[in-house]
């Protein structure tokens, strides 16, 4: 690991100051950007810790819209009753990511900023029609990720929330790396009086819709099953942990399972 | 350039603790390197294996994956601290039940394991094994672990 200059901002302005250096990269977690920058993988010169912001703390419900601030740890969503209430299949998936230690730690805020295509967080944000919110704008989800490990985030600018407008109902099953814990497949449903969304992780090397399945519903939105040509291998992940047909069988699955499960 | 450094003060099982580290200082090597704190293992130094859970303002973190600069003004507890007289119920009880060989992965375990049972001391076997997920043993088999926890819970309910 190189060595970095720290910063513990407990003002947004301040962080966002000392990020329109270039070489400063933002910490939330950590849980991602540690062993990277163990790895070598990043070797900025100045780290800026977002963890004395109290702003970008907490879970609030307002006008039928719950925002969770982007330091919000997974364990407070996964136990938060607000949450349990009204996005039930989102505290489900903050429970499953990673281990307890990691969701004692790692946030929606680093998660979604990131965008691992293995991340369970994205395929909630996606299916529940959620707005990243920025320090300077709000961006929907479809027009916020945009690649594996890419988002619409430009140089400087950090994720504060994310607005989840309550869905009717949703559910996310997920089929996990058992040494990893991250999604080979994980598949969110999220049923909103304009219809239904599904996306899936962890197949592919971005979150997306399996636009598809989602048609199938619309005509059925009990379908208990999803066929072959619903969502094939083109376009999906192949490595060693699994095959792009493999990913495909597992997403389909997967999507079947969550529907099953809406709540 | 010199290795840019941070002064850290926080709380490590019961004592205020100020130093000057390179910012880049693991938590977990703070503990061990700076205040001989051994009993916190480093396993696989990848997040993974969770020799080195300590607890951070009294929940269960792996110390190997933050920085001793972001436990500023925090209290840390290590295996060390998490009984003055090293006779925790989860201490008499992984003993009773066997619930280590090698004992590498022990101190982690226990940390998290007290994490769990100091939220729900009534927990029952599947709580148990989600909440020591990230706790890998080689040795046991788990199952002695999961007996060994249980009867703490037990003891710590009343």
């Amino acid at each position: 690991m190189t060595p970095f200059v720290y910063h513990r901002p407990t003002q947004l302005a301040d962080a966002l100051a000392l990020l329109r250096d270039e070489q400063a990269r933002p910490i939330a977690g950590g849980m991602t950007l540690i062993p990277t920058l163990k790895q070598g993988l990043a070797q900025p010169a100045a780290l800026v810790d977002l963890a004395g912001i109290d702003v970008l703390y907490g879970i609030r419900l307002a006008d039928g819209v719950i925002e969770i601030g982007a330091m919000t740890r997974h364990y407070d969503v996964a136990t938060s009753p607000l949450v349990i209430a009204h996005l039930p299949g989102l505290a489900d998936l903050a429970g499953q990511i990673g281990d307890l230690q990691v969701r004692n730690r790692g946030t929606i805020g680093g998660s979604v900023a990131n965008n691992d295509p293995a991340a369970d967080y994205p395929a909630a944000v996606l299916a529940l029609c959620a707005e990243v919110v920025t320090d300077r704008r709000s961006i929907s989800a479809d027009a916020f990720f945009t690649g594996m490990f890419e988002t619409a985030l430009e140089p400087g600018e950090i994720v504060t929330a994310v607005r989840f407008p309550a869905p009717r109902r949703c559910a996310y099953a997920k089929f996990a790396n058992p040494v990893s814990g991250y999604a080979l497949a994980g598949v969110f449903v999220g049923v909103h009086a304009e219809g239904t969304r599904v996306a899936v992780t962890g197949a592919g090397p971005c979150v997306f819709r399996a636009s598809a399945i989602e048609a199938v519903l619309a005509r059925d939105p009990a379908a208990a099953s999803f066929d072959a040509a619903l969502l094939g291998p083109d376009g999906l992940a192949s490595d060693l942990h699994a095959s792009a047909a493999y990913r495909a069988q597992l997403a389909r699955v997967l999507a079947a399972r969550a529907v099953a499960r809406l709540t | 350039m010199s290795e840019p450094t941070s002064r850290i003060t926080l709380e490590v099982n019961g004592r205020d603790v100020t130093a000057d580290v390179p910012s880049r200082t693991l938590l977990v090597e703070f503990l061990r390197d700076n205040l001989g704190l051994t009993g916190t293992h480093v396993g696989c130094d990848t997040s993974q294996c969770g020799a080195c859970t300590v607890h951070l303002d009294g929940i269960a973190i792996k110390s190997c994956t933050i920085f001793a600069v972001q436990a500023q003004d925090a209290t840390v507890t290590t295996i060390e601290g998490l009984d003055p007289a090293a006779d925790h119920p989860l201490q008499r009880s992984f003993q009773r039940c066997h619930a280590l060989q090698c004992g590498f992965c022990t101190p982690g375990m226990i940390m998290a394991a007290a994490s769990l049972l100091a939220t729900d001391p009534t927990v029952g076997a599947a709580e148990v094994r989600g909440a020591l997920e990230g706790n890998l043993c080689r040795c046991t088999g788990y199952q002695p672990i999961i007996a060994a926890v249980l009867e703490a819970g037990k003891e710590l309910a009343g």
